[in-house]
Parts: C-alpha cells; sequence; structure tokens
C-alpha cells in the first residue's frame, strides 16, 4: 500500500492598513476597548453601505503578484450569507467566482511549484467573548475587529507532506512581511492558517481517495504541521478500518487541540452551510486595467526568495543567504559591502549568519581582524605537520582505515604548537597532502 | 391669502420673504392640520417634537439674511426608511419599533443642510414590501380621496401627505413603483430618479440594486427643486454617479416641447386594463402633440416578463438584506417579522440557493439585461416613453388580503424602467370615478433635466394636478 497526502492551504491575512475594507474606523482593534471602533457601517445598522478601501485592494493585488497570480480585468465583490452572533450584516463581503487574483504559484526550495489557486479581498468579522456578568453566563460582541480587511490566499492541494506544508507557509509569511502590506503576527490571529487533508491511496484493490478534512483557524506553523501529520495518520488508520471513500457530500472540518495533539470532528457535510453567494448590489463591479497593474507591480520590493537568489549570486552558500535575506540590517550591511574589494562577501555572510560577527559601525574591522591572513609558509608548516604525523601513528592509522575526519585532528594540533598564527586554510591543504602520501 | 397648506415651495418662499406669514405660522398650520386628519388617514406615524422650534429658528435667520437656502422653512414629510438621527425610524416594521437612528441618512442630511424642516415620518409598506401601505405594522394609511382605498405604496404614507396637504413637500424611495404608483393613486406628482442620483446611504435598505430615493411634491417645479438638493455622489454610497448634477430649475418653465420625440409603448396598453385608463393616456399623447412633440407608438419586452425579473431579484436582496434582524440587535426579535416579511425572506432565500442561483437569480439578470437594452435602443431614437403607471385607480382596502403578488400585478407598468434603473416622472393625467390615474414619463439614465421639461410643459398646460377637499 503506497499513501500520498494532497494537501491545501487556506490562508487569511490581516492588513494593516489605516482604516477597515468599507468604512473610515481604524483598522488597528487589537487590545483596543471593546466597541470603540464601530460605525454604522462596521456595526450593519440600518441603511448604512459599505464603501471599499482602495489601499486594501492594492495590497490584495501586491498580495498575488508576489504569488505569480494574475489579475482579473473584472472583480466585483459578493455576500457570503450565514448566520453568526459575530457577522453584523448576517453575511460577510467576500469575492466568489471574481477574485482580484487567480492562478499563481509558489516555488518551494526543492523547485516544487505550489499553485495558488487564488487571492481574494474579504472583511474580517467581529468577536464574542464569552464571560460571566454578577454570576450570570452572558455571551459579549465587539465589533471592533469587524470590517477589518482580510485577504485569503488558497493553494491548490499541490502540497503532498507536512514539511512542504510548512515550508509553504513560511514563504508565505516572509512574502506578507516583505511586502509590508501585514504585520502577520500569528500571535494576534493576524495570520490564520486552514489546511484541507486527504490521502491517495494505492493498494491490491486500486486508488482511493480519503475524504476531505478542513481544519479550521490554526495560528502557529508548527500547529498546522502537527495538526497536517495528525489527519493523514488518522485517515489511513481510518480508511483501513472503515473503508470510506471520497464523495460529494462527506467533506467535514475539524478543529486542532493543540494542547492533546489531535483534530476533532466540528462539522459534517449535512450540516454544511449553504453561502447563498450572490453579486454585493452596493459595490460596482471592479474593472481593473493594465496601467495600474503595472504600477503596482513596480511597486513590490524584491521578495525574499529573489533575495535569496542574488545573494547566492554573490556566492554565498544558500543556508547563510537565506538567514541574512530574512534580516533586514544584515542583508543591508552585505549589500552595502559587495563592491568593497576587501571584504570576501561569501566569508562576511557566514560569519554574520553565524552571529561571529554583528553589524554596525566596526563591521569592517572586525571583519579584517578575524580574517587577519596567518602564517601562510608552507615549508615552515610542513615541518611541524610532518613531526605530529610521526607521533601520532594510531591516528594515522584510522585516517588509512577511512575516518577522514581526523584530518581536523592535526590541523588543531598543528594550530595549537604555533599558538594560533598559521593560516588554516594552508595547514589543512599540508595535512590532507601528507596523509595521502 | 391662499391657505398655508396649498402652497408650493416657490409660494412658501414667497409668503416668507413678503413676511406674509411666519414659518412658525406656517409648521403650527400643518401641525394642527395633521392633528385633525392624521387620525382618520393615519399618514404619519411619528412626528418632529422640535418642528415649532426649528420654524422659529428659520424665522430668525430670515430676518437678518432672508432666504439663502433653496429649502429653508419648508415643511417636509419623510419617509419612515429614512434613518433621521434622534427620531424614531421604524420602515413601518414591528421589529425596528422603537429604534432610534444614530446617523441620519444623506437625503435627510442634505435636506436639513438646505433649510427643511421635518414635520415627521410616513407610513409604508414593511419594510417596503408592497404596492399598498396596507402590510404596514401600524395599520393602513388610507387614500384623501375616498378613505374607503388604499394611498398605494410602498411611499403611500408620503403620497398622502400630499394629497391631504399636510406638507409642503415629501420624500419617498422606489425599488419599483413606491414613489410613482403611490403619487398616482393619490394624485400627486412623484418623481424617481436614475438608480445612482440619489443616495442610498441611511435607508433601510429593501432592493439594493434598486431603490432609488425621490421627491413627491404637489408638481414638477418642487420636485425639480428638491431633486436638485439631493442629488449627486456621496462617498457614503459606492454607487451613487460621479456625473455632475444639473440645476433642475433650468429644465422648468418651456413654453412647448417642439423638437421633442416621445414614444406610447404600445404593450403598456394592457388588454385587461380599463378603457376609461386607455383613454387618458392617448388623451395624454394628443397633449403631447399639441404642444409640439413628435408621439410614436414603439414596442417593447411584453411587461409581464418584468414581473419575474423584478420578484427574483428583489426577493434575493431582501433575503439578504434583512439577515441583520437577527434578534441580538435592535431590540426584537425575528417573531416580529410579518406574514409578508417572512414570504419575501423564503422566496429570496430560495432563489438564491446552492442549485437555484443559475435558474432563477442569474436567469433575472440575463433578462434584466435584454430589459436595459431594449430601453437603450428606444433611447436612441426618442426623449421618453409614456404609459400609465398603474392598470387603474387606488384599490379599495383590504385588497391585497390573500393577494400575495398585489404589488407585483399593480406595478407591472413601472418595473420595466426600475429593473433598467431609469429615471421617471409620474403625473396625474385625469379621473376615473373621481379617482386621479398616473401618467409615466420615462427617460434614460440620468436624463431627469429633459423628463423635467417634458413632465412640468405637460403639467402647465393641463389641470389635473387637484387636491380633495377635506374641511
Amino acid at each position: 500500500m503506497t499513501t500520498t497526502p494532497l494537501i491545501g492551504l487556506e490562508v487569511h491575512v490581516e492588513l494593516k492598513t489605516k482604516s477597515k475594507m468599507f468604512c473610515s474606523c481604524s483598522a488597528d482593534h487589537f487590545g483596543k476597548s471593546p466597541n470603540t471602533q464601530t460605525c454604522p457601517v462596521c456595526l450593519g445598522l440600518p441603511g448604512a453601505l459599505p464603501v471599499p478601501n482602495q489601499a486594501a485592494i492594492d495590497s490584495c493585488i501586491k498580495i498575488g503578484l508576489a504569488l505569480n497570480c494574475s489579475v482579473n480585468h473584472l472583480s466585483k465583490f459578493d455576500r457570503k450569507q450565514y448566520f453568526y452572533p459575530d457577522l453584523a450584516k448576517g453575511y460577510q463581503i467576500s469575492q466568489y467566482d471574481q477574485p482580484f487574483c487567480e492562478n499563481g504559484f509558489i516555488t518551494l526550495d526543492s523547485g516544487k511549484k505550489i499553485g495558488i489557486e487564488r487571492v481574494h479581498q474579504e472583511e474580517d468579522t467581529g468577536k464574542l467573548q464569552h464571560t460571566t456578568i454578577k454570576g450570570e453566563k452572558v455571551s459579549l460582541v465587539d465589533y471592533n475587529r469587524s470590517g477589518v480587511p482580510l485577504v485569503e490566499i488558497v493553494s491548490k492541494p499541490d502540497l503532498s507532506s507536512s514539511d512542504e506544508a510548512k515550508e509553504y507557509l513560511k514563504k508565505i509569511h516572509e512574502i506578507i512581511k516583505a511586502l509590508g502590506v501585514s504585520n502577520a503576527d500569528m500571535e494576534k490571529g493576524e495570520m490564520r492558517l486552514e489546511p484541507t487533508v486527504n490521502v491517495h491511496i494505492e493498494d491490491e484493490k486500486g486508488s482511493h481517495y480519503t475524504p476531505l478534512v478542513e481544519v479550521k483557524n490554526i495560528n502557529s506553523f508548527n500547529f498546522a504541521q502537527q495538526a497536517i501529520d495528525y489527519e493523514i495518520k488518522r485517515q489511513i488508520d481510518d480508511f483501513i478500518s472503515s473503508g470510506i471513500e471520497k464523495s460529494n457530500t462527506n467533506k467535514t472540518t475539524r478543529g486542532y487541540d493543540s494542547i492533546k495533539k489531535v483534530t476533532f470532528l466540528q462539522r459534517t457535510k449535512e450540516e454544511a452551510k449553504d453561502y447563498r453567494y450572490f453579486p454585493e448590489p452596493d459595490i460596482p463591479p471592479f474593472v481593473i486595467d493594465d496601467i495600474y497593474v503595472e504600477n503596482l507591480k513596480n511597486s513590490l520590493p524584491e521578495l525574499p526568495d529573489q533575495v535569496v537568489a542574488n545573494l547566492v549570486g554573490l556566492g554565498v552558500e544558500i543556508k547563510f543567504a537565506k538567514i541574512i535575506a530574512k534580516d533586514g540590517s544584515m542583508l543591508k550591511a552585505v549589500l552595502e559591502l559587495r563592491d568593497d574589494r576587501e571584504i570576501d562577501i561569501p566569508k562576511l555572510a557566514s560569519l554574520l549568519a553565524n552571529k561571529k560577527i554583528s553589524v554596525g559601525k566596526n563591521l569592517k574591522a572586525d571583519y579584517q581582524s578575524l580574517n587577519k591572513k596567518g602564517n601562510t609558509n608552507e615549508e615552515e608548516l610542513t615541518k611541524i605537520v610532518e613531526a605530529i604525523i610521526e607521533a601520532n601513528p594510531g591516528v594515522v592509522a584510522e585516517f588509512k582505515k577511512g575516518k577522514t575526519n581526523v584530518q581536523g585532528f592535526f590541523v588543531g594540533q598543528a594550530m595549537k604548537q604555533t599558538a594560533g598564527s598559521a593560516d588554516p586554510q594552508t595547514l589543512s591543504k599540508i595535512v590532507s597532502k601528507l596523509l595521502n602520501q | 391669502m391662499k391657505p398655508l397648506h396649498t402652497l408650493t415651495i416657490t409660494e412658501v418662499h414667497a409668503g416668507l420673504k413678503n413676511g406674509d406669514f411666519t414659518c412658525e405660522e406656517l409648521v403650527s398650520h400643518f401641525l394642527k392640520r395633521i392633528e385633525r386628519l392624521n387620525p382618520k388617514l393615519n399618514i404619519f406615524l411619528s412626528l418632529n417634537e422640535n418642528a415649532l422650534q426649528e420654524a422659529k429658528k428659520v424665522d430668525e435667520q430670515i430676518k437678518k439674511q432672508g432666504i439663502t437656502l433653496p429649502l429653508q422653512g419648508i415643511p417636509f414629510a419623510i419617509k419612515d426608511n429614512f434613518l433621521t438621527k434622534g427620531m424614531i425610524t421604524t420602515a413601518s416594521s414591528n421589529i425596528l419599533k422603537g429604534f432610534m437612528p444614530q446617523y441620519e441618512s444623506s437625503v435627510t442630511h442634505k435636506l436639513l443642510e438646505a433649510g427643511a424642516i421635518i414635520l415627521g415620518k410616513t407610513n409604508m409598506d414593511s419594510f417596503a414590501h408592497g404596492s399598498s401601505t396596507e402590510t404596514s405594522d401600524f395599520g393602513p394609511t388610507l387614500n384623501p380621496w375616498d378613505e374607503g382605498r388604499l394611498p398605494g405604496g410602498s411611499s403611500g404614507g408620503s403620497a398622502a401627505a400630499i394629497a391631504a396637504q399636510l406638507a409642503t413637500a415629501a420624500i419617498g424611495s422606489e425599488t419599483a413603483g413606491s414613489i410613482r404608483q403611490p403619487a398616482a393613486w393619490c394624485g400627486i406628482t412623484g418623481l424617481k430618479p436614475t438608480y445612482g442620483r440619489v443616495s442610498r446611504y441611511g435607508v433601510v435598505a429593501m432592493g439594493s440594486s434598486l431603490d432609488s430615493p425621490g421627491p413627491m411634491t404637489r408638481n414638477l417645479e418642487d420636485a425639480a427643486i428638491i431633486l436638485s438638493v439631493i442629488s449627486g455622489k456621496d462617498v457614503r454610497d459606492a454607487t451613487t454617479s460621479p456625473k455632475p448634477v444639473e440645476n433642475y430649475i433650468d429644465n422648468l418653465g418651456k413654453k412647448d416641447l417642439t423638437g421633442f420625440k416621445i414614444a406610447l409603448v404600445k404593450e403598456y396598453l394592457l388588454d385587461s386594463m380599463d378603457q376609461r385608463v386607455k383613454d387618458l393616456i392617448v388623451s395624454a399623447a394628443k397633449k403631447f402633440r399639441e404642444l409640439g412633440a413628435t408621439v410614436e407608438e414603439v414596442s417593447l419586452l411584453d411587461p409581464k416578463y418584468s414581473i419575474g425579473v423584478y420578484t427574483v431579484i428583489q426577493r434575493s436582496e431582501v433575503s439578504s438584506n434583512l439577515a441583520r434582524y437577527d434578534g441580538i440587535r435592535f431590540g426584537h426579535t425575528r417573531d416580529h417579522f410579518n406574514e409578508e416579511n417572512k414570504r419575501r425572506i423564503m422566496l429570496g432565500t430560495y432563489t438564491l440557493s446552492a442549485g437555484y442561483y443559475d435558474a432563477y437569480y442569474k436567469k433575472a439578470q440575463a433578462v434584466r439585461t435584454i430589459i436595459i437594452d431594449q430601453f437603450a435602443k428606444i433611447f436612441e431614437d426618442y426623449d421618453a416613453v409614456i404609459g400609465p403607471v398603474s392598470p387603474g385607480p387606488a384599490q379599495k382596502v383590504g385588497a391585497t388580503k390573500d393577494q400575495p403578488m398585489f404589488g407585483e400585478m399593480e406595478d407591472i407598468l413601472v418595473e420595466p424602467s426600475s429593473i433598467a434603473g431609469l429615471t421617471s416622472a409620474g403625473v396625474p393625467c385625469g379621473f376615473v370615478d373621481n379617482l386621479p390615474i398616473g401618467l409615466q414619463i420615462t427617460g434614460s439614465q440620468f436624463s431627469e433635466g429633459r423628463i423635467i421639461t417634458i413632465a412640468d410643459c405637460y403639467q402647465r398646460n393641463t389641470n389635473f394636478q387637484l387636491f380633495p377637499n377635506l374641511d
């Protein structure tokens, strides 16, 4: 039996625009006193009308462009209708069949492309608070978050392991941060993750797919990974015992309990909502022209993958390039010194990435003192190494048996004897030559 | 001097300017008249307690600076679906009983900025769901021409307020017919603006892609004055048009209609219609010819198709717009919706449901496009199309009972133009059994100026704008 997980991800990102999606209330709601940032529009009062926030739409399309999506020339908002006490209007303004952006991709480090189905704009809901007042259990609604702009990024089910899922999520996170459109602080709920998981199973009876499961509202990469791993195992076990395969009616929604590290059933398809989408009549459709899209494209900063590629192009090792690309000050320092002939950029990058040296006024001086070339006199050093080899026949024997890492022993001894004045690179060249004679 | 309740806006301003009367006297006069007639006719749901004080302020302003604002001191009746800050707004629904708005609708805000005085809020079909004012949760309004009859709706209270002369001017809103039809049944003037010409912000939503607030008045001149004030782009309503607002007053007073081309729609003279109504429309066509216009018969899609399109789109939007009255806020639970509200929510929910959306909503939108295109074609050749507003005069009280499609049948002739988002004036064109009959004069989107010219010229050259004697 072979099993291949099929994982898709829905990611919600809260934009950090000044105002909310459809009104002029402040969108900065975290930790604010309840219901202090509301107006007729985000409270859903009778007669109030939504007016779209252009800055939010710009951000949404920037995200789409950064994820290699095409931008739809015709787009519109739709009403997604469901009942929940934190949903002021009884519907959420979202996008259904004409999202702003579609058909993008993200490339994982392995080179595998993960398809992005769509990037669309919507609004957040209010927040419920279940509490006790004067001995009475009550549920309170805080509408400060109601109407805060959200962008939803939906991947294709192209991910086939929780590791890939985590890498994908990290890349999205880095891109969002690089674009500056959201703080994407997971702890504040500014980025929420919803994996959809099922498993393709091949056995002697043929090809099977386990029922789809959507895991709701996860707020950390690790939890997402754990939830996916748990689901993959659970679904395979479930299939083995029940033989139930995916159908049009058996998709379920589950939650993730990060303490027990299990997913648990929330809703089955029979109870699933019919959202009764229809075009939002209060907002005219959008005609998006090429010049606008081109301008947004030109305004995009260099994205993390490109930055890494540029560093690798300068000779930096990829693992160091990734660390530096994520750190604005390191990146700036490296790029500033790239044309300095006295500095070896790959070496500088390695020192920075390994925290052997830190960004600051003395960076160049520190670098130079660390990289002062030692004694490179081969004749002199060869004598020292020969003496050490002679004195350690046991270690030499180990080398001959194939333990090549004992080379470091000889280099270390030679450094000791020269009180660190020898150039290590020259030394290891000599050690290697002598041992292999 | 003419009685104060019989004056138009221009006449009120002239009187105030001359010192013939004060604004306080004018408002007081209306309040007394309301006190006398409202218990019988049930036109106003609530009155503005500060109206007299506001009138006194206007008198002071006029004393100091004269009349400086287009609607200064003009007493208005406002349909109860316009949110008025500090004045209870219910949309004639028990679910909003006692609801005190925290903000002002854009239309009433503009009226107040222009100096208007709100006398009170008028009765309507609950949530504007009807064409009779009989579905109001606070009892029907009676027709001032015949108390055994309905005023039409949904803006029945505002229409009756003008017919009974309980305010100088009124504001209504039309989704399909809700200005023109009650105007016709009450024998007054109603002007439905192009969709997007007047802001919907702060109007309790019915059919969001159709709702058009507009004036209901004693004549076209008053309507033009008011429309000039309330029209225009509103940053709070994304569907308002940025097209510049004309000063519609300039469109008034044309001597004749030479050069204008008017189309009489054959299909609007229904087989089932009272012959006397048809005759009045034909006479109106004759009048237009006398005034120099060219009048030709044209053919449009049978208006019966509009009923289906309108019903599906409007009910769908209604089911969504009423979702916010979920019992959590506004003080009343969902069982306060009335039968008609519930019927519309059910039908709209059905037409938007998975599996039915394509068959109903999408198809309705497709036919809507056909209707829009047909009108667009007609307006390449004609300035206006004319026809009756309603198949007959005001119906008797109780007529809506057991007739869920009452409104749609009564509004068959105004639904096509509403679906297409057009502008249309409704003006009286005669009487049948001593009850007023309305003529609709419909133009392309944003042709309010031209429609006002045509309707105003017709009105000045006819004598159908009459008022019942209630003394």
